[in-house]
């Protein structure tokens, strides 16, 4: 228990200050490693209270997918050097206050609410799909995922379609001047009008026009 | 104090989410760190869910914290293109000098 706890208070240290350093770092590529550390060691959290399967899919979503796609893009805009002027510049960030103001009454609102909150009694007992100790914790998400609710997986399979289509949409563009193979017209030519017999007659040869 | 419970997980999920509400409002850089705010955001959700689907021995919020994640890789794809494609129409991502919708 003692170790569970030191662990939890080491993970989530990290984590919040991580998350610090992502919004207030000056750097873009420093924000984007700060994230990758931040899933981390919530990937160990999750992996720690027993939910294995979330934590290595967050490894391998958030830091082999997303984050390196956040790092790409940094790296093709050359933004990367852009000075931060947080709390600097008096004259244009007027929203500073109210911004934190909002912020903080937001995390007490949210405190307030996880202090003030019980658990239904009978919680324990309305529930149908337990979390089984003799089969593992990836098992028991792959029963209920393709059977319960394999129509949202569908969906969510769907959903990533989308946004795979859309982001080629986004970002695709036609460049001129470039000059590039084209299959179909190599394809259709006909015989009669790639070949052509010339009588060459002495003396002359044969006049060819492009 | 040694004895973690739910609600250290849940203040933990809020004070990442708050992280995260900062660094949308009160972001002057560029738009790629208000959607690593976002992600922020999304993350906090997840932790809620999943320290509530641990704690109540319910399997029903790890499946929604895989939609959730399925949602924010989506997220994060389209609004990186959309950066992508405003920077090379503009020039610039800076919060402050996008401004094309006043007028």
């Amino acid at each position: 228990m003692i170790a569970h706890a030191i662990f939890f208070y080491i993970f989530s240290f990290i984590a919040v200050i991580s998350a610090l350093m992502v919004t207030v770092s000056k750097n873009t590529v420093h924000s984007v490693f700060f994230l990758i550390l931040d899933f981390i060691s919530i990937s160990c959290l999750f992996i720690m209270i027993g939910a294995e399967f979330l934590g290595m899919i967050m490894v391998i979503v958030y830091v082999g997918a997303v984050a390196v796609l956040f790092l790409f893009v940094v790296m093709m805009l050359n933004v990367a050097k852009q000075k931060n002027t947080w709390f600097s510049t008096s004259a244009v960030s007027s929203h500073i206050p109210i911004g934190l103001l909002i912020s903080l009454v937001i995390f007490f609102e949210i405190i307030i609410v996880i202090g003030g909150w019980k658990y239904k009694p009978n919680i324990l007992n309305s529930i149908s799909l337990n979390t089984s100790s003799e089969i593992t914790n990836t098992h028991s998400l792959g029963y209920v995922l393709y059977t319960d609710y394999i129509h949202l997986f569908q969906l969510s399979g769907m959903i990533l379609l989308v946004a795979m289509i859309g982001a080629i949409v986004l970002t695709f563009r036609q460049r001129s001047g470039l000059r590039r193979q084209s299959y179909f017209k190599q394809i259709s030519r006909e015989k009669n009008e790639g070949v052509e017999l010339v009588e060459a007659e002495n003396k002359k040869g044969v006049k060819i026009d492009v | 104090m040694f004895d973690v419970e739910l609600g250290h997980y849940l203040t933990l999920g809020a004070i990442i989410f708050t992280i995260g509400v900062v660094g949308v409002f009160l972001n002057r850089k560029n738009i790629i760190v208000i959607l690593m705010s976002i992600e922020l955001i999304l993350l906090a959700v997840n932790i809620n869910l999943v320290s509530f689907s641990i704690y109540t021995e319910n399997l029903i919020g790890q499946i929604f914290t895989m939609f959730i994640l399925t949602v924010a890789a989506a997220e994060a794809a389209i609004g990186l293109a959309i950066i992508v494609v405003y920077y090379r129409n503009s020039g610039t991502i800076r919060v402050e000098e996008i401004d094309k919708l006043k007028g």
